[in-house]
């Protein structure tokens, strides 16, 4: 396809990220017509760092997290693009060698810890799984490893909690399950769909916390899923800004939060009250996400951008490089901080 | 180690614990449980008698049930006068009731229970393959499936019999066919919703492979359900083959079934009505003493409720009735 040319790497300096995304593109199939929900998507993580993919909610974050770790479901499918992992690309492997790389390169903590678990099994069962499945250990064995990794996530009394069920967990110890069970093969890079969502924010920093050090322990890269910018301003190093299927700006958080290059993150970052007044009106992006089922020919953000023009209506601008290691998909990247 | 350090660490979120399994083993649990549920355990008394009757039982009564005694033909029942073998009464022939129920018994559990667990067997076997794995083999195993209910099963039995002969061995192979579907049709709807979740989800990403994943996170749950309805079609089971057994076709006399003696007790209701109510009494003891205990091993299997056979059951009313929380 002529979009590879388009879209360059996004850290060409960088030379071996652990993870590779390069114009990875979802389509799903339904009654109305075919819609693009990651359109091109290219990023890339490397080891001790998290990349936070954000944007709201039915901009194909997730999309494109399920398409990483293979469950989408079959209407959707991956139509162009490479997700690589060392020299293996997760999108054309065989089911035998994704099966292989399941765990111990890839995985995937997920937003809702209750239904991620069986409600049948003790978590010690469930958090053995992986070892047995992998490395072929006996049932003792792989559950010495379970009751190590819940000590390792701060789980007291792990002896005893083995023998608990899912039910008889609060959501933020089911969460530190979750990741065990996550981070239990030691995984290159590990993708956090909005892991703490569900959570309080007492609990939120407590996992986010357990997440950096589990990071810097095992020296994996994350990719953080979320919606929550003042998640991705503590916690992330790099962020992805989505729009629509799109990746419209990607930086180091300090650079993109600080100096935005794109009117939609531009707008987002408005819309935080930080010194609103009491009693006047709250910032925020007029209009609303275009309908996937008709994405304008040019520009995703056209019909909400003060800045539109002409050629935002008819050309469609690829992500280029706006400073050192950041790119934005806009025209006109420079006017930005005048809105 | 100090006392200090005996001293438990305060658990930094609010966790349930039960003490149960920790130092009994899991079956004292389990009995534990059934004995609590009095109505299960009346259940599975019933069911273990029933099931010694039909190992021992025609041992114990040897020829009683065979030998023919024209001269207490039809007598009453719940009378010594005739002896403790005829306590039941007789039949026309004078034969004892009580024998021929337990010989019969052994005869009726060995056609009912093999056809249940041949059929559950396979039907929930390929039922969970075709639920999880969807497409092709989900649309294969549902074609057959609709193709042999399409036909009664009576009738598809009938015929067979008709064309081979009538022996246990093949009541229990086409009774077992024609009940494939109804355990093939719940796996599928079950293993169907159960791909979807996001445990299963969880066991794909970290590597799992589709059988593992049907064995250890299909089945689980499948189970009871399936289990509920084994024990819904061992009555209906039980059903058929009296009726075959009615029509000629079933077991053959001098072989006795429960289903066989309500059949044949029929035509003397107005005179000696025991002769069909007392086998039909032991078909509808047994079938609901097994859904009883069907029911009771659905909550006990499921961790989430299974607090509910661990408390006091007058404590478990109060609850239902207050509708308070614990």
């Amino acid at each position: 396809m002529t979009a590879v040319a388009e879209h360059p790497p996004v850290d060409q300096t960088d030379a071996d990220p652990a993870l590779r995304v390069q114009d990875l593109t979802v389509d799903i199939r339904t009654i109305a017509g075919t819609v693009r929900a990651v359109d091109h998507v290219t990023f890339a993580a490397r080891s001790g760092e998290t990349l936070a993919l954000l944007g709201e909610s039915g901009c194909g974050k997730s999309m494109t997290a399920t398409a990483l770790v293979g469950l989408l479901e079959p209407v959707a499918q991956v139509v162009d693009g490479s997700a690589r992992i060392g020299d293996t690309d997760l999108i054309t492997a065989d089911r035998k060698k994704r099966r292989a790389m399941a765990g111990p390169e890839l995985a995937i903590v997920f937003q809702d810890a209750l239904t991620a678990l069986n409600p049948l099994y003790t978590v010690g069962t469930q958090l053995a799984e992986p070892f047995r499945i992998h490395h072929g250990l006996k049932a003792k064995e792989a559950k010495r490893r379970a009751m190590e990794l819940m000590t390792r996530v701060g789980i007291p009394q792990p002896e005893e909690r083995m023998k608990a069920y899912p039910h008889q967990f609060s959501g933020g110890m089911r969460q530190r399950l979750l990741i065990a069970m996550a981070v239990a093969l030691n995984p290159k890079v590990l993708i956090a769909d909005e892991p703490t969502t569900a959570l309080d924010v007492t609990v939120q920093a407590q996992i986010m916390a357990l997440l950096k050090s589990l990071r810097t322990e095992y020296d994996m890269a994350v990719v953080l899923i979320t919606h929550d910018l003042a998640l991705v301003a503590e916690e992330a190093d790099r962020v992805a800004v989505m729009y629509a299927g799109s990746i419209v700006e990607t930086g180091s958080v300090t650079e993109v939060f600080g100096d935005p290059k794109h009117p939609y993150t531009k707008g987002l970052l408005d819309s935080v009250p930080v010194d609103a007044v009491r009693g006047a009106e709250l910032k925020s992006i007029g209009g609303s996400p275009p309908d996937l089922h008709s994405i304008p020919a040019g520009c995703v953000y056209q019909d909400r951008c003060p800045l539109v023009r002409d050629i935002c209506r008819s050309t469609r601008p690829g992500l280029q490089d706006v400073g050192s290691r950041r790119k934005s998909a806009c025209h006109f990247p420079g006017e930005v901080s005048n809105v | 180690m100090t006392q200090l350090d005996l001293v438990p660490v305060k658990p930094t979120t609010a966790i349930v614990s039960e003490p149960v399994g920790r130092k009994a083993s899991g079956r004292s649990v389990w009995f534990r449980m059934l004995v609590n549920d009095r109505v299960a355990a009346v259940a599975a008394t019933v069911l273990g008698v029933v099931a010694l009757t039909a190992l021992f039982g025609p041992m114990l009564v040897g020829d009683l049930a065979t030998d023919i005694d024209l001269d207490n033909s039809n007598q009453a029942p719940f009378t010594l006068a005739h002896g403790w073998a005829n306590v039941l009464g007789t039949d026309p022939l004078g034969r004892s009731m009580l024998a021929r129920l337990v010989v019969a018994c052994q005869t009726t559990l060995s056609v009912a229970i093999p056809a249940v667990v041949i059929s559950a067997v396979i039907g929930s076997v390929i039922g969970m393959w075709a639920g999880y794995y969807r497409g092709w083999r989900e649309t294969l195993a549902m074609r057959v499936a609709d193709v042999i209910m399409s036909f009664p099963s009576l009738l598809l039995a009938v015929v067979v019999l008709y064309v081979f002969s009538p022996s246990a061995a093949n009541i229990v192979v086409v009774l077992a066919i024609t009940r494939i579907p109804v355990y093939l049709r719940t796996a599928r709807a079950e293993s169907a919703e159960l791909a979807t979740r996001v445990f299963v989800d969880a066991a794909r990403t970290f590597g799992a492979s589709g059988t593992s994943i049907i064995t250890r996170h299909v089945l689980p749950i499948v189970l009871p359900t399936l289990l509920t309805v084994a024990t819904l079609d061992f009555c209906y089971v039980m059903l058929a083959e009296s009726s075959l057994s009615f029509l000629g076709i079933g077991i053959q006399p001098p072989d006795v079934s429960w289903g066989l003696m309500v059949a044949q007790g029929r035509t003397y209701l107005h005179t000696a009505w025991w002769l069909s109510f007392l086998p039909g009494l032991a078909i509808v003891i047994t079938t609901v003493s097994a859904t009883i205990l069907a029911a009771w091993a659905r909550i006990a299997t499921d961790p989430a409720q299974r607090w509910r056979l661990t408390v006091p059951q007058k404590r478990l009313s109060r609850f239902a009735k207050t509708g308070k929380a614990l």
